[in-house]
């Protein structure tokens, strides 16, 4: 049994027909870390995640979440599994048929088989720490502005106090004062309640602030993985070049016309 | 180029689509047998089925009743009495019309509402978002329709058979100046237990089909809006025309000397 890591990937690949799109990611997450995925729009950070998550099986390689490997398990085990983890998804997902509060209650009532009242009470208590007010509540998604689902999204990933929570561009769309207290409290998760989390993001503040550790995704790959303190010197050329934003460097965009 | 290419590229295509239903109608089925059931789901289904598709049911039966009523009068006219167009109406509403407009209807209405519902909830990631909520898509959205499809459907063909008697008795009393009694009596007279089960059954059949065709296109749908139109379209198609193919091979079994 690992104690040491959350997540393990070993050598995984992961194509759509003939488009290859993880061509033998490596990475590995310790227990209690704060890890962002950073990387080009349409890299597979998004991809990476949901093969964490059984969301999609890869083609081959491994997957591990505390020590249990998860390719080829069956559903009711990955259950179990995805019953520890938390997920905010890059377009939100809120259940368009249920409103805010029940959308952020639903694993509590569903998974943890909560009270409808006692959820409610947590949900409102999740909304306020994404900032947004009781009122809000009784909404539908469809009554939202983006951000606003966003934060719902959010509150939802975290009603549950998760052990490994997945953050799938949580500040995109957010405005630079909002951005920050999401910042803070997925710092939060995982200072103060010792939640591993998995941040996707093209933030550079959000790196700073979010991030233990810093992994690049780049043509299928991990091109460079360490320490968010080291992301400056890193060495790395590509890296140098997303962090600063250059659009001439080692990378190039692929412009179709 | 080879031309048998193409030819056993759609048959390989037809294949893996009946292998993937089949699949589908396998993992449904068990999952019907499987806890934790959703029974606040299940109501709501049996409610939109059963309760919401009344009007269309009743209207297309009750015009059935009596566009039959008004034809086996009219064309049979050499041998018609007040007994043979009783008996052809009782006949043909209780066996055949009565669950293939009511199974034709509710798939117009309801297979095609599942198909754009999971299809929406596909493409924008919101079963994606069940499974990490540790609630399995299928027990928490396809089982309760399929059931409330199964179960309600028997009831609303049992209660269009009733209208559509009422409407063949409508054209006979109002249009033909029989009498109305005399009508009713012949009706319940000429009719025997399988008229009514063998309807029974064919609905639970039809309601099966649409169900599960609804469910099937809208949870494999793939591509944005226009993946959704067309999950819709199919599922329409798909579950009309399996409706009358079934229908035939339902009353060989029930019917065939
Ligand atoms: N279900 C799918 N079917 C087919 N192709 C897919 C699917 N999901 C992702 N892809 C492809 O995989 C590639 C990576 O997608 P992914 O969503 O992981 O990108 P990303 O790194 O998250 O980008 P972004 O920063 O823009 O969100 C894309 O080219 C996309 O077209
Ligand atoms: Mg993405």
């Amino acid at each position: 049994m690992d104690t040491l890591y959350k997540v393990r990937m070993t050598d995984v690949h992961k194509a759509f027909g003939k488009k290859v799109v993880l061509d033998g990611v490596n990475l590995d997450v310790k227990k209690g870390e704060s890890l962002v995925i950073i990387g080009g729009s349409g890299t597979g950070k998004s991809v990476t995640i949901k093969c964490i998550q059984g969301l999609l099986t890869p083609d081959s390689g491994s997957i591990t979440v505390d020590g249990r490997e998860i390719v080829g398990l069956s559903e009711r085990e990955m259950e179990k599994i995805n019953a520890q983890t938390g997920m905010l998804f890059q377009g939100a997902a809120l259940f368009d048929s249920l409103n805010i509060w029940e959308n952020v209650a639903f694993g509590l009532i569903q998974g943890k088989k909560l009270k409808r009242a006692d959820a409610k009470e947590i949900a409102i208590e999740k909304l306020k720490q994404v900032g947004l007010s009781p009122d809000v509540a009784v909404l539908y998604p469809d009554e939202l502005s983006g951000g606003m689902k966003k934060r719902v999204g959010l509150a939802r990933a975290i009603a549950s106090n998760p052990e490994l929570i997945f953050f799938d561009e949580p500040t995109t769309g957010l405005d630079p004062i909002m951005s920050d207290v999401i910042n803070d409290l997925i710092r939060s998760c995982v200072s103060d309640l010792g939640s591993t989390s998995i941040t996707i993001t093209h933030d550079m503040s959000s790196v700073r602030k979010i991030a233990d550790t810093v992994a690049m995704l780049y043509k299928g790959k991990i091109i460079w993985h360490g320490s968010v303190k080291d992301i400056d010197d890193s060495g790395n050329p590509y890296v140098d070049q997303f962090i600063n934003g250059r659009a001439d460097g080692p990378i190039q965009m692929e412009i179709r016309g | 180029m080879n031309i048998f290419a193409p030819v056993g590229r759609v048959f390989i295509a037809f294949l893996e689509s009946t292998g993937r239903l089949a699949r589908f109608t396998l993992k449904t089925v068990s999952h019907c047998f499987r806890p934790p059931f959703y029974f606040r789901a299940l109501a709501g289904q049996m409610i939109e089925i059963g309760f919401y598709s009344l009007p269309v049911v009743a209207l297309t039966t009750m015009f059935s009743g009596m566009v039959i009523a008004l034809q086996s009068y009219s064309g049979l006219s050499t041998l018609s009495s007040e007994g043979v167009v009783a008996s052809v109406v009782e006949l043909t509403i209780t066996r055949e019309l009565g669950p293939v407009m009511a199974a034709l209807m509710v798939a117009g209405r309801v297979g095609a509402a599942m198909a754009a519902e999971l299809g929406t909830m596909r493409v924008t990631e919101q079963i994606d978002a069940l499974t990490t909520l540790s609630t399995n898509p299928f027990k928490y959205l396809i089982v309760p329709r399929v059931l409330a499809g199964v179960l309600m459907l028997p009831v609303l063909v049992l209660i269009g058979d009733i209208i559509g008697i009422y409407g063949g008795w409508l054209i006979c009393v109002y249009k033909l100046d029989f009498n109305g009694t005399n009508f009713l009596r012949n009706v319940w007279n000429f009719m025997q237990a399988i008229d009514i089960y063998s309807g029974m059954t064919k609905a639970a059949v039809f309601g099966f089909i649409v169900t599960l065709l609804g469910c099937y296109n809208g949870y494999h749908s793939r591509g944005g809006a226009e993946g959704v139109g067309a999950a819709t379209t199919n599922a329409v198609v798909a579950s009309s025309i399996l409706i009358l193919i079934s229908n035939y091979w339902l009353t060989e079994l029930f019917f065939a000397k």
